[in-house]
């Protein structure tokens, strides 16, 4: 196991080298003079130009500049936005559980919905049950997530009232939020109905968040299952005389958690990204809608450092979802 | 922000979650983060919104709804003959907010007008660098050269010399760079290490005192209860709550989380001037619209031939098409609510015969051109690529062929300057302080070529009078001079003039006293709720 990991975190070293190479560059391939882009219209002297230049350092050939990035990101220096003047750590910090929160309350009602769903249309093959689900994670795969918030929005928030239309509290409610995670602030802060506003909040962006995952979780699981249940020792298993939900769930499911897993940890970077256009429109002040602003503006320092972030998240959700390959099927761990 | 300090405004919000049935709290659906609050450093009117309008003032003030210029911090000024001096008597008994880390021990006086402007002027400034200060808007109002020196006379006194006259002065001191901050909490916050707190916990003398701010969500503001201006604000509580996208403003508007809320989506206006439950209120902005012809280059050197294609761009069909209604036909370079706009002229009528008659009495024939669209969306042209496309039809139909080209923001900007340009140019402008000479001088002079000037246009007779409206300080002879400037524009046509946005406002019935401000602000310091 350890040598498994061994393994795991040099991969991760390498990547994480890679992803900062590229993260310099992505931004930097874009056209656009983030100076020019920052003057707009009114535009600026030739001199002023040059000026600014030096004090972000855009005189220096790339690779001085890269390099100064690349020892600037393994001292924790992260660079300043040129937009709000602030450390890009300090902004991701202050947005990131704000995304987390979101992703994480999506990925469970993925999963929640969507593995008991795809076991049962696996069981149910061919019967309408089967149908039903699968064209309708067909249709949740395919949904245009604008459009899908939108409608949400104007039928539970705007005819029917159920839930606030956007944002992550009451404006009433007001307190500190030192973990960043509105669901435990709020109960922190021990206001009445503050957490029961942070879950309302919560409710359809979760929704549409989970869409996408729910749909592949539900899909991959029942293909997974339909695998596992044609093998033979499910048929021994059955001839044995077990009850079936001792066959489904413990010997079927167990063994066709493997891709699963693989799709639940892949979906982490399908729901970052999906987090982008939820958060937009949510005015969910997290991450995605911040990258992509600091994208328009041509801030180098946040899209740069925002996205070796993201990376490493998604880079540990991996590693994460590798170390359960091991837990949960003995020969990878053992495997030499 | 630190624990420390949301503790402290906690216990504030949890007074005011106490009293919050007797309170008055306006919400506002605004549409992006600001960059931070200290208006000098940043150019975007998000930022301004919240900073400089709630938190700040400025020695003069434009008048809400107006572009007429009142006094502010300063009660009243007055300029020597020569037009180089500006002497202000500063208004007595204004007080700064205080926040935990600070309370003013003075009122407002002249050292923190002096320091208001020297730290973006002098290099050597202690303040000059701090928070990555570049003083775009200072830089771009060319003020490093104009202000000679800022002089304290005594406490209440304040004497600007400047290194040549400049008759917009007064209106730039208006202007959101130009807002006042407290010298004491500058010094207070260098001793403690911390200068950066000038842009993140500002304090001001303004209608408003910042709360607090949480990043791409919410901005909070109390009512500043020792604001000078008797009665104002009208409001306890100010909320900015952040939302980005307009059809979510929209609904947030029509399910009462917010009261008010800026750039709706064309497309809904008519549904929301249908609706009982809001108020939509409109004005023209200040701004214009334009295709500008590289003057420099033959043809479109010929004043005729640039204006026979002015005749021949169905403006009306721009208007539907493109504004969908929320935009109106350009005829002059400013718009019609800036003073000195001049009715008189007449616009180029949409005559696509005359206009092919008189390319041909010009011996101009088988003319191909490019049109140059902006791939971004502006007030003043929300969809360019269209806008070019519609002209490239009218063009057509007099024989015309033209190329549509575009590039990236940053590239279109910068290569649109060059003087050997090939093309015409999609583009516009909002103006700045509500001066004839902000759009005039900055877009049409001789100065701006090969820079803002996009039609590379140097006409002498144009650029006297606009220089010589820029010494004068009489209004009735400046508004004479600029007059005359239109018309003499009208006939050179170095631009096709197309559209002036218009501005729309929804709000609840219950907001009173909001003012559609021309320069673009939002502002709530009239503003009140009925019961």
């Amino acid at each position: 196991m350890l040598r498994f990991l061994f393994s795991r975190l040099a991969t991760f070293f390498v990547t994480f080298v890679g992803v900062t190479l590229i993260s310099f560059a992505f931004i930097r391939v874009i056209p656009g003079d983030p100076i020019i882009v920052m003057a707009g219209e009114r535009g600026m002297s030739q001199e002023r130009y040059e000026e600014l230049s030096r004090q972000y350092g855009f005189d220096q050939p790339l690779l001085t500049q890269f390099w100064d990035y690349l020892t600037g990101v393994l001292q924790g220096d992260l660079g300043q936005s040129f937009v709000t003047k602030k450390p890009v750590w300090d902004e991701f910090f202050a947005l990131f559980p704000a995304t987390l929160e979101l992703s994480l309350c999506a990925i469970i009602l993925a999963i929640a919905l969507g593995i008991p769903a795809g076991v049962i249309a696996a069981v149910n093959r061919g019967k309408f049950f089967d149908r039903a689900l699968m064209s309708s994670a067909l249709v949740g795969y395919s949904m245009p997530i604008f459009w899908w918030a939108l409608l949400l929005i104007i039928v539970f928030s705007g005819n029917l009232g159920w839930t606030p239309v956007s944002g992550r509290m009451g404006l009433l409610y007001y307190f500190p939020t030192p973990t960043g995670f509105m669901l435990i602030d709020s109960l922190l802060s021990g206001q009445d109905g503050a957490f029961t506003s942070a879950i309302r909040h919560l409710i359809l962006p979760t929704i549409v968040l989970a869409t996408i995952p729910l749909a592949v979780i539900a899909r991959q699981t029942r293909s997974a299952m339909l695998e596992v249940l044609s093998e033979d020792y499910i048929r021994t298993a059955r001839a044995k005389g077990l009850k079936p939900w001792r066959i489904n769930g413990l010997h079927a499911l167990r063994n066709a958690m493997i891709p699963v897993i693989t799709v639940i940890g892949l979906s982490v970077g399908t729901l970052l990204a999906g987090a982008i256009l939820t958060e937009t429109i949510f005015s969910w002040p997290g991450i995605g809608k911040w990258m992509v602003d600091s994208i328009f503006r041509r801030d180098y320092p946040v899209v740069q450092g925002g996205l070796l972030l993201v990376a490493v998240v998604v880079m540990i959700v991996n590693l994460i979802v590798d170390m359960l390959y091991g837990l949960i099927n003995p020969r990878i761990r053992t495997r030499k | 922000m630190t624990l420390k300090k949301l503790m402290v405004s906690a216990g504030f919000a949890a007074l005011m979650a106490g009293s919050a049935m007797a309170q008055q709290t306006l919400v506002y659906c605004s549409e992006g983060s600001p960059e931070g609050f200290d208006p000098a450093l940043f150019t975007a009117g998000t930022t301004f919104d919240a900073s400089s309008h709630p938190i700040y003032n400025r020695l003069a003030e434009f008048k809400t709804g107006t572009t007429e210029v009142v006094p502010g911090l300063a009660e009243s000024w007055e300029a020597s003959e020569d037009g180089l001096e500006y002497t202000f008597h500063l208004r007595s008994g204004v007080k700064f907010h205080s926040n935990d880390s600070f309370t003013p021990t003075r009122d407002f006086n002249a050292d923190d007008v002096v320091f208001s402007f020297e730290r973006q002027r002098l290099d050597d400034h202690p303040y000059h660098g701090v928070s990555g200060g570049s003083w775009e808007y200072f830089q771009s109002m060319s003020m490093p050269d104009l202000i000679k020196s800022v002089e304290k006379v005594d406490d209440m006194t304040v004497k600007f010399v400047l290194n040549r006259p400049e008759a917009p002065f007064i209106a730039n001191m208006a202007m959101d760079f130009a807002s006042i901050l407290s010298a004491e909490y500058a010094d207070a916050m260098m001793e403690a290490g911390t200068p950066e707190m000038l842009n993140q916990a500002p304090v001001g003398t303004g209608p408003f005192s910042f709360v607090a701010y949480q990043k791409d969500a919410v901005i909070r503001y109390a009512k500043n209860a020792e604001y000078w201006a008797d009665g104002l604000p009208k409001v306890d509580n100010l909320v900015f709550a952040i939302t980005p996208d307009a059809s979510v403003r929209y609904q947030k508007l029509q399910a009462g989380e917010c009261h008010i809320m800026p750039y709706p989506n064309p497309a809904d206006i008519q549904a929301m001037q249908d609706d009982e439950g809001i108020t939509v209120a409109q004005q023209e902005g200040l701004n214009v619209g334009y295709l500008a012809y590289n003057t420099t280059v033959a043809p479109f050197d010929n004043p005729k031939v640039r204006k026979a294609l002015n005749m021949a761009i169905d403006k009306l069909a721009i208007i539907d098409v493109v504004f969908q209604g929320s935009g109106e036909i350009a005829k002059n370079p400013i718009p019609p609510t800036m003073w000195s706009y001049n009715d008189a002229v007449e616009d180029d009528a949409y005559d696509p015969d005359a206009a092919k008659a008189m390319l041909e009495a010009e011996g101009v024939s088988d003319l191909s051109m490019k049109i140059w669209a902006m791939p971004v969306q502006r007030p003043y042209n929300p969809n360019a690529r269209r806008m070019a496309e519609l002209m490239q039809a009218d063009f057509g139909e007099i024989g015309v062929d033209v190329e549509i080209v575009s590039y990236e923001w940053g590239e279109y900007l910068e290569r649109s300057r060059a003087l050997d340009r090939d093309g015409a140019v999609l583009l516009g402008w909002t103006g700045d302080n509500g001066d004839p000479d902000n759009f005039l001088a900055v877009l049409l002079g001789c100065d701006g070529v090969e820079a803002s000037n996009r039609a590379q246009w140097c006409h002498q007779p144009f650029e006297d009078l606009i220089q010589q409206a820029k010494t004068v300080t009489d209004p009735a002879e400046r508004t004479r001079l600029y007059e005359e400037a239109q018309v003499i524009f009208k006939e050179q046509a170095p631009w096709a003039t197309i559209a002036h946005s218009v501005v729309f406002m929804p709000m609840r019935p219950e907001v009173e006293g909001y003012k559609v401000h021309p320069l673009g602000g939002h502002i709530f310091t009239d503003v009140s709720l009925a019961e």
